[in-house]
């Protein structure tokens, strides 16, 4: 299904409201008064010039700066801060430019390491947990397969079967971002903010990059939203499209719409 | 009750209904403060100008030490003996071991620093224990371990202002500290080489990258340090003797660090100062209800509280971390 | 030619996810168990034991527990010297004030007692990270010290200031004290090295190892993707100090019988530290590497310096300092990963040996 079949679809349900949301870092302004917001099930592109304040906003969305003004409703529940711990156990999970892989780990370690935040919370259950699995025995055997069986199904859903035990520092960078991806996929989120996940990839890997992201959109109905400089692939792919420019939002809309508004030509994409 | 008194009110009491004694703990504090400080200053050169925080700077201190009461005594290196012909005057070893320091630095460099340029900065850490290690044993074996006396001439003697004993070599040592806080701020600050240091803290490769010589550089501090420490190793070996307990000044100098922050020479200073103050301060007033040794963890404590509520210290950088 | 996995495919994810996937590799801890529980036994000397093998055993549990807390998650500390400490008065006071207990059951006990105090000393870890964590770690290193050096309710208060241990049976032996027979205590120790090690390997494998592993190599990362750090970090420090305080009451009980604070001062905790480097950070198998080689180090060096070659005790106790000093600064820079990797890496030329490539 393409994005424009997709569009055909009415996204209805609000799963994120952004409302006002200002961010500076001492005496620098990275955000000001943004609103917006994401639908449940649709792919939302956010694009703009380099320091426009993209990659702070996806920060803000799942906690990891704290906003100065402004609020975030997401499922319902509005707050202005959050830790990022929280953010991710109540569905947000996320990519980045730098890719923040775990270097010490192998592909299917990182892999699991997205499981994680499905362990149980409370003292006296993590001290169970951490008991059966220091005997690996009945339960924490149990659990272990599991995880190991769902992991392999993102490993097959990516094609990342021969790099399954390799350190992920030793991976190319374009490997390495699926395997990113792939870590994000398995914390089983609601709403997935990949930052420029086809930075630094060829005509092919973008090919198959755009490819898992639809599937993903399609066949398991996650929300995503991502930050994105190719052009092509933003019209391809979403749904809508959020402009931001030296912080502020400078438009809002269809992919069609926003490539002939004067205000985004202007600032970001030039004339063709 | 009677615990309470004790621990909130007596020693306050104590304090001020003998002020003349009060003023001498302090001053006391205030000298083995600039003893830390000048330790300390060590430390944030190298770490201001390389990000390694060098364990190993206690130990530079020592081993500067007991090279110059080595050549003031004539002994010959590793055979412990000593012939007076070889004896040289204080500021002609002062130069020696100077030029010592420097040609330590050099090694440094080459085999400690240059292996290891990229990697993560626990490692480093841990490497500068090692480093710590190799001078320990190095100076021992050269010079020996015993303990050894070191005059060079600094003046001693007493007098006293309004009740209060001062010591002369106590003002001496705050002065000579005073000195070199100024040179090395100005050094800093002011010089086209201090800029480069800056940048080399701030990120190794970006440095290389403008063609700032990674490799002098480093010389360049760790001579400096090496320098500090040889003046740090003169004061303390003057007052207490030049022996092994001059190492574990190293482990001291890291609650200073992080009162005045790592990257502060004037936190260095302070900080030396509140560390010594508190500690003689404590031990004295508070030390006889627990039987002594308060001096053994205070500064640790002290530092570990201001860790949890300060962790910039007073005069550090705050850590922004981005991703 | 021998150490080949030809035809060894493994066709379940619970084979694969098996401790020793290869057979060779099954085979090769299989005889050291048997060595280690049946030939050293009947052929080792007193000298063996008290010099050799049971401080190897002991420095093993403590490194295995340091490379918890420093090699998988990352958090540094300088305090190994003071939680054994803790471990050892642990054991003394409840060997002395409960005669009845098993001394299996002291020494597990000793070991939770140092998992609370390590929590304790683990709380700072949230806010302070790196060296500043070091200093916190040397905080509780001295002010720990200095308690049990102060308040003699810890040695019951014997006016030597030193502790030692009851003679205690199991199953009718008596395993610790001078009067227990070396084999004794030797088992004692082995048993719980085994056995603890086993669970540390199954541990690190699993999710807690895998948490541990994603703070330390990024823990803006881990946070990011629903680890909570907090409960991560002092779930090292309970883990490490535990086997940390086991490793002090057996140093205590099973190895010399008695102890002083003074013992446990911030060389051991150096000297812990620099078997975990030595060893291989982040590895089970390293923790044993390196503590043999800093117990075997120091004897072989004074045989030879001393004993061959005729230097005095301390030049050869300098040059010794010298060699570790130099020896951490080389593995860090070689070989991070310490003797572990080298092992590694020497299995990997086996698979393909006698062939170059």
């Amino acid at each position: 299904m393409s994005a424009v079949e997709n569009a055909r679809q009415t996204h209805s349900e609000v799963l994120l409201d952004v409302d006002g949301i200002s961010l500076s870092f001492g005496g620098v302004k990275a955000i000001r008064g943004v609103s917006f917001n994401i639908m449940k099930g649709e792919i939302r592109a956010i694009i703009g010039p380099n320091g426009a304040g993209k990659t702070s906003m996806l920060n803000v969305i799942n906690g990891f700066y704290h906003p100065q003004e402004g609020k975030i409703t997401y499922k319902g529940e509005t707050r202005r801060r959050m830790r990022s711990h929280v953010a991710a156990r109540q569905g947000i999970a996320r990519t980045f430019q730098n890719v923040a892989l775990f270097t010490g780990m192998s592909t299917l370690d990182n892999l699991m390491t997205g499981r994680l935040l499905k362990m149980r919370e409370g003292i006296l259950q993590q001290t169970v947990d951490m008991l059966l699995q220091a005997v690996y025995l009945g339960p924490a055997k149990r659990h272990e397969m599991n995880e190991r069986k769902y992991v392999e199904e993102i490993i097959d859903f990516l094609e990342i079967e021969a790099i399954r035990k390799v350190p992920v520092g030793r991976l190319p960078y374009g490997l390495q971002k699926r395997v990113e991806l792939g870590r994000a996929i398995a914390m089983e989120p609601d709403l997935l903010l990949l930052d420029e996940p086809m930075a630094g990839m060829n005509l092919e890997e973008k090919g198959d990059m755009s490819r898992f992201i639809i599937d993903l959109n399609d066949q398991y109905g996650t929300t995503i939203a991502l930050i994105e400089h190719d052009m092509g692939v933003v019209m391809d792919l979403s749904d809508r499209v959020l402009v931001l420019n030296y912080g502020e939002k400078i438009a809002d809309g269809t992919p069609a719409e926003v490539s002939a508004n004067q205000d985004v030509i202007d600032a970001y994409l030039g004339v063709s | 009750m009677e615990l309470l008194y004790a621990v909130f009110v007596a020693p306050f009491v104590d304090m001020f209904s003998y002020p003349a004694f009060f003023a001498e703990v302090v001053l006391g504090g205030l000298t083995t403060g600039v003893m830390y400080s000048l330790v300390a200053l060590g430390f944030v050169l190298i770490f201001k100008a390389s990000g390694v925080f060098n364990f190993s700077q206690g130990v530079l201190a020592l081993f500067a030490a007991l090279t110059l009461v080595g050549l003031m005594t004539g002994t010959m290196p590793f055979t412990l003996k000593t012939y007076s012909a070889l004896a040289l005057p204080e500021w002609a070893a002062i130069a020696v071991t100077g030029v010592v320091m420097v040609g330590l630095a050099y090694a440094i460099e080459r085999i400690v620093l240059r292996p290891l340029v990229n990697q993560d900065e626990i490692i480093l850490f841990m490497a500068t224990i090692g480093l710590a290690f190799v001078l320990e044993g190095l100076g021992d074996m050269m010079w020996g371990s015993d303990v050894k006396a070191l005059d060079v001439g600094i003046p001693t003697g007493s007098f006293e202002v309004k009740g209060v004993l001062v010591q002369v070599f106590d003002l001496w040592a705050a002065g000579i500290a005073a000195v070199l806080v100024v040179i090395l701020a100005v050094f800093f600050q002011k010089t086209k080489i201090g800029r480069a240091l800056r940048a080399v803290a701030d990120d190794h490769q970006a440095a290389l990258s403008v063609g700032i010589p990674l490799k002098t550089i480093w010389i360049a501090v760790w001579s400096v340090a090496g320098l500090v420490a040889l003046v740090a190793g003169i004061m303390w070996g003057s007052k207490s003797g030049v022996q092994f307990s001059l190492s574990l000044i190293a482990l001291k100098a890291l609650p200073v660090l992080i009162l005045g922050g790592f990257t502060s020479i004037p936190g260095a200073i302070v900080g030396g100062l509140i560390i010594g103050v508190g500690e003689k301060i404590a031990e004295v007033y508070w030390g006889p209800l627990v039987n002594g040794a308060i001096e053994n963890w205070f500064a640790y404590v002290l530092a570990l509280l201001f860790l949890l509520y300060r962790p910039q210290g007073l005069f550090g950088e705050k850590i922004i971390e981005r991703i | 030619m021998l150490y080949r996995e030809t035809g060894q495919f493994k066709t379940s994810y619970s084979a694969d996810q098996a401790i020793f996937p290869i057979f060779q590799d099954k085979i090769f801890i299989l005889v050291w168990l048997v060595i280690a529980f049946v030939a050293v036994p009947l052929i080792a000397s007193e000298y063996w034991f008290q010099v050799i093998l049971i401080p190897f055993l002991v420095f093993s549990l403590a490194t295995l527990g340091l490379n918890i807390l420093v090699g998988y998650c990352g958090q540094i500390s300088l305090g190994t010297g003071a939680f054994m400490a803790v471990g050892a008065f642990s054991a003394y006071k409840i060997a002395t004030n409960v005669p009845d207990l098993n001394i299996v059951f002291v020494i597990l006990l000793s070991g939770l007692i140092t998992a609370g105090v390590g929590i304790l000393f683990g709380l700072p870890s949230l806010r302070i990270k790196g060296f500043y964590l070091a200093v916190a770690t040397l905080a509780a290193q001295f002010f720990l010290i200095w308690v049990f050096n102060k308040f003699g309710w810890f040695v019951n208060y014997s006016p030597s200031g030193s502790i030692a241990i009851p003679p205690m049976k199991i199953f009718g032996v008596i395993v610790t004290s001078a009067k227990a027979d070396p084999v004794a205590r030797y088992f004692l120790a082995l048993c719980f090295t085994v056995v603890l090690a086993l669970l540390a390997k199954n541990l690190v494998r699993g999710p807690t190892g895998r948490s541990w592993m994603a703070i330390r190599d990024m823990d803006i990362a881990a946070e990011i993707i629903g680890i909570k750090p907090l409960a991560t970090k002092l779930k090292a420090f309970a883990v490490s100090s535990f086997y940390i305080g086991i490793a002090g009451a057996l140093f205590f009980s099973a190895w010399l019988g008695t102890a002083e604070s003074d013992a446990f001062d911030i060389n051991l905790s150096f000297d812990v530290l620099f078997m975990v480097i030595i060893g291989g950070l982040g590895s089970i198998a390293g923790s044993f590497l390196g503590a043999a080689f800093i117990v075997l180090l120091p004897i072989l060096l004074s045989n030879i310096f001393v004993g061959e070659l005729g230097f005095a005790v301390l030049t050869a106790k300098h040059i010794e300092t010298m060699f570790f000093g130099g020896l951490i600064i080389f593995f860090l820079a070689v070989e991070p990963h310490g003797l572990a990797r080298l092992w590694q890496i020497t299995k990997e030329k086996l698979r393909i040996w006698p062939f170059p490539h």
